[in-house]
């Protein structure tokens, strides 16, 4: 057991220490909040409250994003080069590349996962087997983008030797239907399909349980009033159903949008971002951490941010604007 | 909001049926039709979404050389299953093996990185729902929009914070966390605590502000309500961003990547490493695949229904 496990002992010992400690401090600044000074309460008390989450955020999120903004415009040697690394974004082959395969990622990934889940809501919709249908195709939501990578991978395995049998369930699809198996994952511009049908896998079934839960929030009466006036199914998606869901739809499209933008653990996974299939988010982990280009990481990490801004404000603001509606 | 199955029994019996009695005949069998059409697509997607996990872990279970050399679906004219491939991953020394340290790193991580920003969450959530201070809303909203920051602009600028410490203008602090469980938890923390914060807000507006004023009158203190009412009322919104937490921590690959080393590092890293370096290696990658999926299916579907809740109460992770 112990060269399975390495040194197990101390790291146990590490997590129960710190638990302990992270206990005993929280217990016992909430003891100071009841039994301290009145004097100093209300200001006091506020600090302990909020004071925790707000500095760990400051030095956590709000100082790394301006230094990295910053961090953006320098080069190599730390010097001032303004807009270059952004420049380099668009010049350089495969940065460019990874550009256009993102732009590919984020307009097809939400439209077709948004569309087959809602599809299978509204079919499974009061149905008898409606949660167990909805946990099938949400499972793949609890799965890491590391798992669901060698699924997928393994679905589409290739073995090229003449008369070999296929490993891979899509090559041994193409071989039934009487065609040649291919290798998916390494001919471009192919392979980034191939790539986007795995974060579709995993995004239908949150489009499918929010949609869902959407589609039973239009008031009964409507659908029944619909269908005695005569409507067929196809008008009353079309008219009664749509229109009733629109904000979860918007809700949908944009969260798996955002998601979409920041994914690089299933591109690293499968290809490797080889043959053409890189994405902006695997990039710059790239540049930062493989070949040293802070700079030009920096910028990649702007360039995200900078694609993520208007899809949160978005989402926000409908978000909000449900909420007046309830 | 609702759960996704409830209530879907009890609308269902309002549903169709004056709906039929109205419809000529010609629309009901077409409507039987399309309804058909619609159920072979409904299976036709289920199965589809099931078939890749399914082989993946079928696999896992069968020798090395079957795996290697034929389909999965072949199982079933020839069944032949093994242990070896999970003693081999997980037990075994030397680099293709040793799964079971990399599990216990997870589980390392994922305890206190679960608990701690969850603790934190709430008390800041309290903060900004029931103590009134100045700039209360300004900062929250602060907090709110720093949801979009993406963590991949904080890793870099924390990662030389952790390894190179802090100069205080008259001398440079160190930190005794860089590659250690500690860093790996902290980040965790950090960029888990505005969505976090967030979503506990709004729970926490649901609290009837009378109970609270009430408990107030009686000379309840901040801290007694918050142990006392507000805690206990919030354990349903708890577990819901519990779960999400938990799950989002252990499938997590970016952060373990940056902060860990390789004493700390979580399963993720080490399948991602199989993968790169071992990616025809299916006996290995299928049960190591298996290994890391193991306890997010069993905490799914044990807890799916406040893992929904937390889904439908708006999610957008930075």
């Amino acid at each position: 057991m112990e060269d399975v496990l390495g040194d197990w002992v101390p790291k146990v010992r590490d997590m129960v220490v710190a638990l302990a400690a992270f206990g005993l401090v929280i217990a016992l600044l909430l003891l100071f909040v009841e039994r301290g000074p009145k004097s100093v309460r209300e200001k006091v008390q506020v600090a302990i409250f909020a004071g925790p989450a707000l500095f760990l955020l400051a030095i956590g999120l709000v100082y790394p994003a301006v230094r990295t903004t910053f961090r953006s415009l320098f080069g190599q040697e730390n010097n001032f080069i303004g807009v270059e690394n952004y420049q380099w974004i668009f010049e350089d082959p495969v940065a460019r590349r990874s550009v256009i395969n993102t732009i590919l990622w984020v307009v097809l990934t939400p439209l077709v996962a948004t569309a087959i889940g809602l599809a299978y809501a509204i079919i499974i919709d009061r149905t008898k087997f409606e949660s167990l249908a909805k946990s099938l195709v949400f499972m793949p939501m609890a799965i890491s983008f590391v798992g669901a990578g060698i699924i997928w991978r393994f679905v589409y395995a290739f073995r090229g030797q003449r008369g070999s049998e296929q490993i891979g369930l899509a090559n041994q699809f193409l071989v039934w239907f009487g065609q040649e198996p291919r290798r998916f994952l390494n001919e471009a511009p192919w392979n980034t399909l191939f790539l986007i049908i795995v974060m579709v896998w995993i995004q239908t079934g949150f489009a499918t349980v929010v949609l869902s839960a959407s589609i039973k929030n239009i008031p009964a009466e409507i659908t029944e009033a619909a269908t005695l006036d005569g409507a067929t199914r196809w008008q009353l998606f079309r008219n009664v159903t749509v229109p009733g869901i629109r904000p979860a739809l918007v809700v949908v499209l944009t969260t798996i949008s955002i998601g979409v933008l920041k994914v690089f653990d299933i591109v690293r996974t499968m290809t490797g971002g080889q043959t053409d299939s890189s994405v902006v988010a695997l990039e710059m982990y790239n540049q930062s951490f493989r070949y040293g280009e802070q700079g030009r990481g920096a910028a990649m990490a702007v360039l995200i941010f900078l694609l993520v801004v208007p899809l949160v404000v978005y989402n926000i603001r409908q978000m909000a604007r449900n909420r007046e509606i309830r | 909001m609702t759960t996704a199955d409830t209530g879907a029994g009890a609308i269902a019996t309002t549903s169709t049926p004056p709906a039929v009695a109205t419809t000529p005949i010609q629309g009901r069998v077409k409507q039987r039709m399309t309804s058909r059409t619609a159920s072979a697509v409904a299976v036709i997607i289920a199965i589809l979404w099931t078939l890749p996990t399914f082989g993946m872990v079928l696999s896992s279970f069968r020798p090395e050389n079957e795996i290697k050399t034929t389909g999965w679906w072949t199982f079933f004219t020839n069944p032949n299953l093994t242990l070896q491939n999970y003693d081999e991953v997980l037990f075994s020394s030397g680099t293709s093996g040793r799964l079971a340290a990399f599990f216990l790193n997870s589980l390392i991580i994922v305890i206190p990185a679960t608990i701690i920003p969850i603790a934190l969450c709430a008390l800041a959530a309290y903060a900004f729902t029931a103590m009134n201070w100045r700039g209360r809303d300004w900062v929250f909203i602060g907090v709110f929009a720093l949801q979009i920051v993406p963590l991949q602009m904080a890793l870099i600028p924390l990662l030389r914070l952790f390894t190179m410490g802090f100069n205080l203008g008259f001398m440079q602090v160190k930190l005794p966390i860089s590659g250690t469980f500690w860093a790996v938890w902290i980040a965790h923390t950090i960029f888990a605590l505005p969505l976090g914060i967030f979503l506990l807000h709004n729970f926490m507006g649901e609290v009837p502000k009378t109970l609270l004023e009430a408990a107030a009158i009686d000379g309840a203190g901040h801290a007694r309500i918050f142990r006392s009412i507000v805690l206990p009322l919030l354990l349903p919104a708890l577990a819901a961003y519990g779960i999400f937490q938990f799950l989002w921590v252990w499938n997590d690959l970016l952060v373990g990547l940056t902060f860990a080393s390789p004493e700390s590092q979580p399963l993720t890293v080490r399948l991602g490493e199989l993968a790169g370096s071992r990616g025809s290696e299916w006996q290995r990658l299928t049960a190591g695949a298996f290994v890391s999926i193991v306890v997010p299916l069993g905490v799914f579907f044990s807890l799916q229904r406040y893992f929904v809740r937390g889904l439908l109460a708006g999610s957008v992770k930075g």
